[in-house]
């Protein structure tokens, strides 16, 4: 039988309470939302909190709106709420791309965006999908919020800017014109972890790329943002040669390690594929052109 | 800690660790063992419970988590000797072998009909996508959910 190591639990009532508690708790508590990477984790004592705070009753912090020209993001919203959301679709249909391939439905209906951030692992989706569209996080604590960019946000592995006595509460995708958005990923089989992915966000302006966001999963220790690809796109027509060049970037500026989903070659090539089709797929939308 | 959930309409009240998963809690009440324990990292799907309506594994959430709401396993789905048209449906299809999985499937399919009453294959198939089976093939699960979705169109227009 797999069951965590002992801890002491407490069930949050209120966002501010759950401040507190984490601020009278310190390193020692972790907060617990739809747990299905945290409880895992304890099982096979990866994860040895001493506290677990419960912050599924904060319903306050469940919700998809649009709100002073963003899509605003509560972090305790379910996964089966991003993929349902035509809101989201309609700005950011990468969001529903990766929902899709997300673990399976039953886990959807728990695990939540805020504990799939948090948790900073580098095969997990959404990180790769925030960091593309540019998202930032809103880091609450006993003295207020700041607002935090994915870069800052993502430490290291499975670790992030979230402090003691910190939640995340919000996520925040600016919207601008001309955009549009996808997610590639390759699975062995249903709902397992990625072999690779790659997220990519375009925003297109008289026919150049104005602004571009790519990030992988699952081929290095952190979520990799391609920065240099995305340099090179800049202010450029957005041409298939063009993404194949991106494409070859990513499999030089991706880290993987070679494990039971594949060798490094292969894996290499495989983030310059989707890399690619991730583009050309985000370009096909933000023009109306999608087969 | 004192923890107290609504299994299949019952408030269920016990001592117990914090530590301790919903699929043990359930599990330790007595005749609720229908709800079965499989790999314990909420990949196979044999532990799935409805919470709130929602399907959802209980081995991955703690007996504590599920204070105030609403459990139903499958022990809730037959009553008074009359099958849920999901267990009829397995029945008519042959849709288990082992049935191991068989409770977590089943519970699975109630909450799509209940959300969807008139899936195809596909949305069917991407329900199950959370459990496995290793006898049927899947198969004969499908056509089990296809059946208990004809027959309760059929039986909801009777009425």
């Amino acid at each position: 039988m797999k069951t965590p190591a002992p801890f002491e639990y407490e069930r949050a009532a209120s966002l501010d309470g759950a401040i507190a508690t984490l601020q009278r708790l310190g390193p020692d508590a972790r907060v617990i939302a739809g747990g299905h990477s945290l409880l895992p984790m304890m099982k096979l004592r990866l994860a040895q909190p001493k506290h677990l705070v419960d912050i599924n009753d904060l319903d306050e912090l469940s919700y998809i709106r649009r709100e002073n020209g963003e899509i605003r993001i509560g972090a305790l919203t379910r996964h089966v709420d991003l993929l349902r959301s035509n809101l989201l679709a309609e700005h950011f249909p990468v969001f529903r791309d990766a929902e899709e391939v997300i673990a399976d439905p039953v886990v959807r209906n728990r695990g939540t965006i805020g504990g799939s951030l948090c948790q900073a692992d580098a095969a997990e989706d959404l990180s790769a999908v925030c960091s593309a569209v540019k998202a930032k996080v809103v880091i609450r604590g006993a003295n207020g919020e700041r607002v935090v960019s994915m870069e800052d946000f993502h430490v290291g592995p499975y670790t992030t800017a979230v402090g003691d006595g910190e939640l995340l509460t919000e996520i925040r995708i600016p919207i601008r014109p001309g955009g549009s958005s996808a997610h590639e990923k390759v699975e062995r089989r249903a709902g397992d972890w990625a072999i690779a992915a790659a997220s990519a966000a375009v925003w297109i302006e008289d026919g150049a790329i104005a602004d571009v966001g790519i990030a992988l999963s699952s081929v290095g220790l952190t979520t990799i943002h391609l920065t240099r690809a995305e340099e090179l796109l800049r202010g450029k027509g957005p041409t298939r040669e063009l993404f194949a060049e991106a494409g070859a970037i990513a499999t030089e500026d991706c880290s993987p390690m070679p494990d039971g989903r594949g060798p490094v070659d292969y894996k290499r090539h495989l983030a310059g594929v989707l890399t690619t089709r991730a583009l050309s797929r985000a370009r096909a939308r933000a023009l109306n052109q999608e087969a | 800690m004192n923890v107290s959930i609504s299994i299949n309409g019952d408030q269920v009240s016990r001592e117990i660790e914090p530590r301790q998963l919903l699929v043990h809690f359930i599990r330790e009440t007595p005749e609720l063992t229908g709800t079965h324990w499989g790999c314990d990292t909420s990949n196979c799907g044999a532990c799935v419970v409805l919470m709130d309506g929602k399907a959802v594994k209980s081995c991955t959430i703690l007996a504590a988590m599920a204070e105030g709401h609403e459990i139903r396993t499958v022990e809730s789905l037959e009553v008074d000797g009359r099958l849920d048209p999901v267990q009829q449906g397995f029945h008519e299809h042959h849709a288990l072998q082992c049935g191991f999985c068989t409770p977590g499937m089943q519970m699975t399919a109630r909450a799509l009909l209940d959300e969807n009453p008139n899936p195809t294959e596909e949305e069917i198939r991407i329900a199950i996508s959370g459990g496995i089976c290793r006898c049927t093939g899947y198969k004969n699960i499908v056509a089990a959910i296809r059946w208990a979705a004809e027959h309760e169109v059929t039986a909801t227009q009777g009425v």
